[in-house]
């Protein structure tokens, strides 16, 4: 099974929920971590993994052999990203902007380009804690993280249980990392912002068609206005976590939850059943 | 006119409501909430709507079911797995218009996308820009570019001194946009690992992209050491530690109360916010004369 955890808003919990539910696990069954938070990835920072194997993700960018070039234009004109320019005598490349569709390459009627692989992040990965870990990093300066979240994507496992851990807001980067799951967590807090920004995650997930609930963090803070709407919608609410400052503390220090106040695991491996029961037993009070 | 982003690279540790409290402090500003995907800081400043605009984003292939001979080109040349049994996921789809050239019956037609909406706002603190980006769609980074724009060219015919915008969280293409040409980023963090990390990899890129950055260290009594961490860090960067806000729970009232921290009560995290601010428009004021 397939297990997402989004948020909407940054900084809810999406790391402490997917790293204490991967080591909640990992006695009883296979588990792996897949960090898609691909531009700010937090994951390794609770488990120290060393990593074993580091691969480059790369973009295809074209190189054009100037001597067979006609300087037709043709790279330029199919090109959507403005990342060719075709002047009389030169072509100019960014490659920064190239998303390697592999236009330019096949249509070129002179055949003249070839495309070369650029890299724009690495995945790296470690067994760790009984947990396969692994995290895609966008290179610093890059802009294209959907490119590495895929990669990372393309080695979840089919068998045992696959979580992961997404980047916060709602667009393209997040998409990528929970679609093809069976179950989205979406972690929220009981605030304005949290919850704002959790309704907006409640309307991706529907749009992607996954079941779904809420883990609500720093319970006590802010207002009751996020329980209500959860109540209002039908979403069930898998697990509550106290705004405490113990735990505020152990997350500072890059202690996992479930590490530092070991009761913790029987209520990850509790949210986990009630996931499982969700996502096979089809509708279970949520709306889709 | 000067232009200020507040980034964080890690969500959640203040952008919002510092920004926020700088909406209440400053004169002759426009706001912009650059923060697209989740946006946020309307939920402080009570905006009313001015103005609003489609956001048209780049374009979606569609197939034609009827021209369609079914020969499987496009779905073997995608190189983002968009094209499945010969129809086109538009959440997949990157819009780099690659099928619609090659199909030999031509079938797949490029359509212009509504991606989203932006406004012009009035709020009681000036104006504001913000922006709602559809879900699931992409090219938030040229929603953020439109934000912008349009903040410009309020300031521009209001004669405004600032514009102050909401930063994305992350490193990746948002953020980027929101960068380019701004005066200074104010780059707000938490004394936790993960901020630090998430800290030093927004701060690469600022360095990478040649803009001044200054940080404040919110909730820095949560952990005293890594607070030491984060300080000698920016020491070494050549970046000014600009404010250090301690933990209090006004943050999280004010932002129930709908209202900037600053307002909603005096104290250590309001004097501490006004002083910030001091102390941007000093180095910014600086920063024209040298």
């Amino acid at each position: 099974m397939k297990i997402a955890v989004a948020s909407g808003k940054g900084g809810t919990g999406k790391t402490l929920v997917a790293v204490s539910l991967a080591l909640s696990l990992s006695q009883g069954e296979h588990v792996q971590l897949l960090d898609c938070d691909v531009e700010e990835p937090n994951d390794h920072i609770f488990l120290n993994p060393e990593f074993s194997r580091r691969e480059s993700v790369l973009v295809q960018v074209p190189q054009v052999d100037e001597t067979g070039c006609t300087h037709c234009g043709e790279c330029a004109r199919v090109c959507a990203y403005h990342a060719i320019a075709v002047f009389a005598s030169r072509v100019l490349v960014f490659p920064q902007l190239c998303h390697g569709c592999g236009a330019c390459s096949y249509l070129c009627p002179e055949n003249v380009i070839i495309e070369s692989g650029r890299e724009i992040g690495v995945v790296e990965s470690a067994r760790v804690k009984g947990i396969d870990f692994m995290h895609g990093k966008l290179t610093v300066g890059e802009a294209l993280a959907p490119p590495v979240i895929r990669e990372v994507q393309r080695h979840a496992q089919s068998g045992g249980t696959v979580i992961i851990d997404a980047s916060p807001g709602t667009s393209c980067p997040v998409v990528e990392a929970v679609k093809g799951s069976d179950f989205c967590i979406l972690v929220t807090e009981p605030t304005p912002f949290g919850l704002n920004d959790l309704m907006l995650a409640v309307e991706m997930v529907k749009k992607l068609d996954l079941p779904f609930g809420v883990v609500l963090n720093r319970s006590g803070t802010g207002d009751g206005k996020t329980l209500e709407y959860c109540r209002e919608e039908g979403i069930p609410i898998l697990l509550t976590i106290p705004l405490d400052t113990r735990i505020a503390r152990l997350y500072s220090k890059g202690i996992p939850l479930v590490e530092g106040i070991p009761e913790w695991k029987e209520r990850f491996i509790e949210l986990f059943a009630k996931i499982t029961e969700l996502a096979y037993e089809g509708s279970g009070g949520i709306k889709r | 006119m000067k232009e200020v982003v507040v980034l964080s690279g890690k969500g959640g540790t203040g952008k919002t409501s510092i920004l926020g409290s700088f909406a209440a402090l400053s004169e002759k500003k426009v706001l912009a909430d650059c923060d697209v995907d989740a946006a946020d800081l309307h939920l402080l400043l009570n905006p009313s709507v001015r103005e609003q605009e489609e956001f048209w984003s780049g374009q979606i292939a569609t197939i034609d079911e009827e021209e369609c001979t079914r020969c499987g080109l496009c779905e073997q040349l995608c190189r983002f797995d968009a094209i499945a049994d010969y129809t086109v996921d538009p959440v997949a789809c990157e819009g780099c218009g690659f099928c619609a050239r090659i199909c030999p019956v031509s079938a797949i037609t490029m359509q212009e996308e509504l991606a989203g909406n932006y406004f012009v706002s009035e709020t009681k603190y000036g104006p504001l820009v913000h922006a709602r980006l559809g879900i699931a769609k992409e090219n938030s980074g040229k929603l953020v570019a439109q934000v912008r724009k349009k903040a410009k060219e309020v300031a521009e015919r209001e004669g405004l001194e600032y514009i102050l915008s909401d930063g994305p969280p992350g490193i990746g293409c948002p953020v980027i946009s929101s960068i380019s040409g701004v005066d200074l980023a104010l780059l707000v963090t938490e004394p936790t690992l993960s901020g630090i990390h998430d800290l030093k990899r927004v701060q690469g890129v600022l360095r990478h992209f040649g803009i001044q950055s200054a940080v404040c260290i919110n909730k820095w009594d949560l952990n005293e050491e890594n607070t030491l961490n984060i300080e000698h860090y920016c020491s070494e960067e050549g970046v000014l530690v600009v404010s250090k806000i301690p933990y209090d729970d006004v943050f999280t009232e004010a932002m129930v109360h709908g209202v900037p921290v600053v307002e909603y009560a005096k104290g250590p995290v309001a004097d501490e916010i006004e002083h910030m601010w001091a102390s941007l428009v000093r180095f910014l004021r600086q920063e024209t004369r040298g």
